[in-house]
């Protein structure tokens, strides 16, 4: 190599004022419409300015990126580039925060150099929303990456705001995006661009204005704002009240760790059935309590306690029709419907409850003694859940349907005379004595077992199918109880649980458990 | 009607010269085809081409006023069946197709067109739906080009290029009597920029006037003799001409100073390289480098003495060339050692074998060449960069994978959600899907449909068990799939061979998954197009004798009984099921506007709206598992007693039904409720709603006195 080459001098001394901004959205968020004016606004403001996407298919709710190019008009054609190169980015927005992850971990993001302008809340994909159990991904870790990798990091929850304004995610992404001042132009510019669009131009300007003020005044994350509940408000009839205090005396001489989940439960449990029933909560939570102490509960900080604080609340309150239609006709119901649908003006709401009752929870309903005599006869309930079991859609907000679900409601009283009472009743006592047992020879292992009552939620074939998955779970119990990571194996096991919804990872991980706790020479 | 409407940017294909186009490289690409004299225009829709066809059918008037003709035609291979008027007649003529799967159902046409060769310009052009973003298998439209011997244009994506390509390609098609395709990636369509317009040119013969004089030349049927001789003109004549004439127009480009390595690209690659040599320092942001560039807007046929000139005396050249086989890379290799050449060649050494060429591919692939073959031309810090290499946080546990889905109130969620239902209750079946956004069923919630072989092939991909067996097969496809060949090819097939399977036709009123063009069977009016046929009609014309019909797919305990019923019959031959709703997106973007209007207008009009009661949902989310609708979402509540997230539904929702009557259907919970706002009720719905609401008002209060109350 002979001939003499001149260099151009420094990276960055050729740019000539380029400027390079990646979009992440959703498909379906408007990442056209905001690319749209971000390139109307460069060029209105003596830019040339390039947008490219990859649309199709990702439109679709899928993940897609809008990238724009920027570079101040002195006469000569640039050459920009057609995608966003990783580590070479000074503006990237993503109207999602796990965009923005994504945009982190596809290199768009580098320390020093890139503003990066993200929405806070979430648009759950499907992968998240299909599990059993709480399959969200883990926002904070995104949220701590995304500040560490970016120059500027701009998060607010962008989504709410545009609700709260009337208006769409793209004017507050805008509005964020002139509130940074990582762009050269004016305010005014931006809110020209609007404008010049011509369409819902007022509420654009308000989401634009209010998302603007929130980017200057914050250029971090707001801290979580920490909610102290305050103790709840009750109101009621004098007697139950002064029941309720007394109740809630009571939950004050239990160890302070214990007494925020003994609260809620027993509100929960006076909110589901009376001031008896709360005591009766109290009742076999002191003796947990009892137990707890015995156990050395102590050391553990009453874990054993607090967990049966939870689930023994959640226990007590299960889901039957009497719950269903006590909660469906409540006046504060009605205001949360009312809020959700917004009828404006004179417009009239009409509320239509789906409902598909089985011969079943009917069965349930019935008095103890009539109900096991049904129960005894396979073909008396086959006859009832022919005659029951259909979809129901019940309009709530007309007098009569109104009038069947309030009637149900009114059998609170006699609930604990009822079937399902006493088959609720049965599996609590089970339940509880297991985790008794349990506690006494392994502590964590007491704790496990009360947790694995979280597998049981849901109605019809769901419910059974989560009471199945609890008996599973428990049932294995006896395989691993001598071993000292019991507890661990009940919580693997619990987890595998609500992996899937048939129970496919339980399965395998029951069988791993028989594998090494098969009896020897059995 | 289009999903997209264009009616205000074609008015920009009104512009002449001296004025300055702006827009999208699609528009742009319009705009060029009239002010190049096209007679006739025609296509199918693809991404990422389909904006060309809205595009064109929104500005059927402008087409007008200049004599084209517009078709949508019913596939690539009726589109490219049309450039056939170029045959005889002097007419240009383009049509438009996504590749390469437009070239695969195209290449019978294309074949036969290649074969007898044209007279007036043929322009196939060809959106490359390649890397991000893309739908389909990746694959190389190159190849149609080399087999058939037509020529493929691939210009850099500027707008002016794209344009001027346009030109280049007629002219080049009429000096070498061949078909040329136009090449377009996925970015290039959708590129925003601007080029110098000029005026649009009428057609100097229209195909109204060509019919009146009918022309015709046996020796351009491809039938023996001809045929052979046909393959003697291409070599002979065709490519000599075609060479020459690029050779001569400058169609293939150079760009930077002499020196002892340099870059042959495809037209297409040219951004993307020139990006990286200007992180690698070689180039300034005007386009002007060092390096010597060769860029192949014309990349099949080559010109073997341009790129040996080219090469001249240099040490090395990198072929920068997407996708595989590497056919270009292997041509100039032969170029060079027929020519007996020391230069060295080298391309997929440096850059990657498969896939597209990212900023990141281009960047490194250029470093590494340049850094080994380049001498001194590369600095220090450019072969080294001192920063060590951006090592992003590892996020990819956390941030789950987004793909396309179901949009909200889809109306084939709810048909899958009741073949869940049927799979559950029966036991997993043999299930082809198809193309189109059904295809979406395969993955999570649905997880239905094992194979997609093409567009309307779903049923004769499962010809092989049309024989039945324990269970019967089951397959789909959409109303797109159906009258681009499903009709012949996956329903006549079944028909004549007595097949015994379960047909899925998913009908939502458009080519949908294209951005909701109009097909034969669409319900609306189109003035220019004939729509409204019936598919249960055409079934039945075809001899499939079990057709049932649900005229709302929402309706899943129907959809899910029928298809039952499907499954056991005995009825022989194929069992057809036409489930049909209204493409939600299309829908809205209809009725949201009318029903504002109606509202405005004291009209009584009904909002449908779902939602949860986030107290009586225990957070299982079975109904997830049925739906994955956008608007049915989490929400984590404020509650210590509850461990998981639980149903949602935002403000997105359209109330479609799906969630009520999955609910119902598949007997999940009892917390969906629909709310209906109804604007403007009639009086007597208002006094109603007054009297209910004061009864229940006063026996809400009456049972909550009776009772602790705790404030939420």
């Amino acid at each position: 190599m002979t001939k003499a080459f001149r260099l151009p001098t420094g990276d960055r001394a050729t740019d000539a004022g380029l400027i390079r901004i990646a979009v992440l959205a959703v498909g379906g968020q408007g990442g056209g419409v905001l690319s749209g004016w971000i390139v109307a606004l460069a060029e209105a403001n003596g830019y040339l300015a390039q947008v490219t996407s990859v649309p199709g298919v990702a439109q679709r709710t899928g993940a897609t990126v809008y990238y724009v190019e920027m570079i101040p008009d002195r006469g000569r054609v640039p050459v920009l580039a057609l995608m966003p190169s990783p580590g070479d980015l000074d503006i990237v927005i993503a109207a999602e925060i796990m965009e923005a992850g994504r945009a982190v971990t596809r290199g768009f993001v580098t320390p020093g150099q890139t503003t990066l302008i993200a929405s806070d809340h979430r648009v759950y994909a499907v992968s998240e929303k299909i599990v059993p159990g709480d399959g969200q991904a883990d926002r904070d870790r995104v949220r701590d990456a995304a500040e560490e990798a970016a120059a500027r990091f701009v998060c607010f929850d962008m989504e709410r705001m545009a609700e709260d304004t009337g208006s769409h995610i793209s004017a507050c992404l805008f509005g964020a995006l002139a509130g940074s001042g990582a762009l050269p132009f004016e305010r005014r510019a931006f809110e020209e661009t609007i404008r010049a669009s011509g369409r819902g131009v007022d509420a654009s300007l308000r989401a634009f204005g209010t998302a603007f003020d929130a980017a200057g005044a914050r250029a971090e994350i707001p801290p979580e704002v920490a909610r102290d509940p305050a103790p709840a408000e009750v109101i009621g009839p004098s007697g139950p009240l002064a029941a309720w205090h007394a109740l809630c005396r009571r939950v004050g001489d239990m160890p302070k760790v214990v007494r925020p989940m003994a609260r809620a439960g027993l509100r929960k449990v006076c909110d589901y059935q009376d001031v008896a029933y709360g005591s009766e909560y109290l009742d076999l939570l002191e003796r947990g309590l009892a137990r707890d102490r015995h156990a050395g509960g102590t050391r553990w900080d009453w874990a054993y306690s607090c967990a049966m604080a939870k689930y023994l609340a959640q226990a007590m309150c299960y889901d039957d029709t009497i719950r269903v239609a006590d909660l469906k006709t409540r006046g504060s119901r009605f205001d949360r419907v009312r809020e959700h649908a917004r009828p404006r003006g004179g417009a009239v709401l009409e509320v239509t409850e789906y409902m598909h009752p089985r011969g079943h929870e009917v069965c349930g309903m019935l008095p103890t003694g009539l109900g096991r005599w049904v129960e005894a006869r396979p073909k008396v309930g086959a006859w009832i859940d022919r005659r029951v079991s259909r979809g129901r859609r019940v309009r709530t907000n007309s007098l009569l349907p109104f009038l069947m679900l309030y009637a149900l409601a009114g059998l609170r009283p006699v609930r604990r005379r009822l079937l399902r009472h006493a088959h609720e009743l049965a599996h609590r006592d089970a339940w509880l004595a297991e985790a008794e047992r349990c506690v006494m020879r392994d502590y964590t292992l007491g704790v496990e077992v009360l947790t694995c009552r979280r597998l049981i939620k849901g109605y019809s074939d769901t419910h059974a199918r989560g009471v199945s998955k609890f008996d599973r779970v428990v049932g294995a119990v006896p395989l691993v109880e001598t071993r000292e990571d019991a507890a661990d194996w009940i919580r693997r096991l619990r987890e595998a649980a609500l992996a899937d919804e048939k129970g496919t990872a339980l399965e395998g991980a029951i069988a791993t458990v028989k594998s090494f706790a098969a009896p020897v020479g059995a | 009607m289009a999903e997209r409407s264009f009616k205000r940017e074609v008015q920009h294909l009104r512009i002449g010269a001296g004025e300055t186009f702006r827009g999208e490289g699609i528009l742009a690409i319009t705009k060029a085809l009239l002010e190049n004299g096209v007679g006739y225009v025609g296509g199918y829709q693809g991404a990422p081409i389909s904006h060309l066809m809205d595009v064109l059918s929104d500005a059927q008037d402008i087409l007008a006023d200049l004599g084209v003709r517009f078709e949508a035609n019913a596939s690539e291979a009726a589109a490219t069946a049309m450039l056939a008027a170029s045959v005889h007649y002097p007419i240009r003529g383009a049509v438009a197709f996504k590749g390469p799967v437009g070239a695969n159902v195209a290449s019978d046409a294309l074949a036969n067109l290649a074969s007898g060769g044209v007279t007036g310009g043929a322009l196939m052009i060809v959106g490359e739906d390649y890397g991000e973003g893309s739908s389909i298998m990746q694959e190389r439209s190159h190849a149609f080009a080399m087999k058939s011997q037509v020529w493929m244009l691939d210009p850099r994506p500027s707008l002016p290029s794209m344009t001027r390509a346009v030109r280049d390609g007629f002219e080049l098609s009429e000096a070498s009597n061949t078909p040329v395709m136009l090449q377009l990636r996925i970015r290039a369509c959708h590129v925003h920029g601007t080029f110098e317009a000029s005026d649009n040119q009428p057609p100097k013969l229209t195909v109204r006037d060509a019919i009146a004089q009918p022309r015709r030349d046996l020796s351009r049927i491809v039938l023996p003799p001809f045929a052979f001789e046909h393959e003697q003109e291409k070599v002979r004549d065709r490519l000599p001409a075609a060479q020459e004439y690029i050779r001569e127009n400058g169609l293939n480009e150079q760009f930077g100073a002499g020196g002892p390595v340099g870059i042959v690209m495809q037209g297409g690659m040219y951004n993307t390289v020139l990006r990286a040599l200007q992180r690698l320092g070689l180039a300034d942001i005007h386009g002007d480098t060092n390096i010597p560039l060769y860029v192949l807007n014309v990349t099949y046929p080559l010109v073997d003495d341009e790129f040996l000139a080219f090469c001249g005396d240099k040490d090395a050249v990198l072929v920068v060339e997407e996708g595989q086989p590497n056919f270009i890379e292997q041509s100039l290799a032969s170029i060079l050692h027929k020519a007996d050449r020391a230069t060295r060649i080298f391309g997929k050494e440096f850059l990657p074998i498969a896939g597209e060429y990212t900023a990141t591919a281009m960047l490194e692939g250029l470093r590494g060449f340049l850094s080994d073959h380049g001498g001194g031309v590369l600095s220090a810090h450019g072969r080294a960069p001192n920063h060590p290499g951006l090592v992003p946080p590892d996020l990819a546990v956390a941030v789950p994978a987004r793909p396309p889905g179901f949009c909200t109130g889809c109306p084939e969620r709810p048909i899958f959600a009741a073949m869940k239902m049927v799979e559950e209750e029966l036991g997993p079946h043999q299930i082809a899907a198809d193309i189109g956004c059904h295809l979406f069923s395969t993955l999570p919630p649905f997880n239905i449909g094992g194979t997609t072989m093409g567009f309307g092939l779903g049923p004769a991909s499962n010809a092989a068990f049309d024989g039945g067996g324990e269970r019967r097969s089951i397959s789909i496809i959409g109303d797109g799939g159906f009258w681009h060949n499903g009709l012949t090819s996956s329903v006549g097939n079944a028909v004549f061979n007595q097949s015994d399977g379960v047909i899925m036709v998913v009908d939502n009123y458009y080519a949908a998954a294209t951005g909701g063009q109009d097909v034969l069977s669409s319900r609306a009016d189109n003035p220019t197009k004939s729509t409204n046929t019936s598919i249960a009609g055409a079934l039945k014309g075809i001899g499939v004798d079990w057709v049932r019909e649900i005229d709302r797919t929402y309706d899943v305990a129907r959809v899910r009984d029928t298809l039952k019923e499907a499954l056991r019959t005995d009825s022989p031959g194929p069992k057809v099921i036409v489930a049909s709703s209204e493409c939600m997106l299309n829908r809205q973007r209809r009725e949201k506007p009318a029903m504002a209007r109606a509202v405005s207008e004291g009209k009584r009009v009904v909002r449908p709206k779902f939602g949860v009661d986030e107290d009586v949902c225990t957070g299982d989310h079975a109904c997830m598992r049925l739906s994955g609708c956008p608007s049915l979402t989490l929400k984590t509540l404020d509650d210590p007693l509850r461990d998981d997230p639980v149903a949602h539904i935002d403000q997105s929702c359209v109330g479609c039904g799906n969630c009520g009557e999955v609910a119902e259907a598949a007997v999940l919970c009892p917390s969906f409720f629909r709310a209906d706002v109804v604007e403007n009720p009639t009086r007597r719905e208002a006094f109603r709603a007054r009297l209910s609401t004061r009864v229940i008002g006063w026996l809400q209060a009456r049972r909550s006195q009776r009772r602790l109350n705790f404030a939420a």
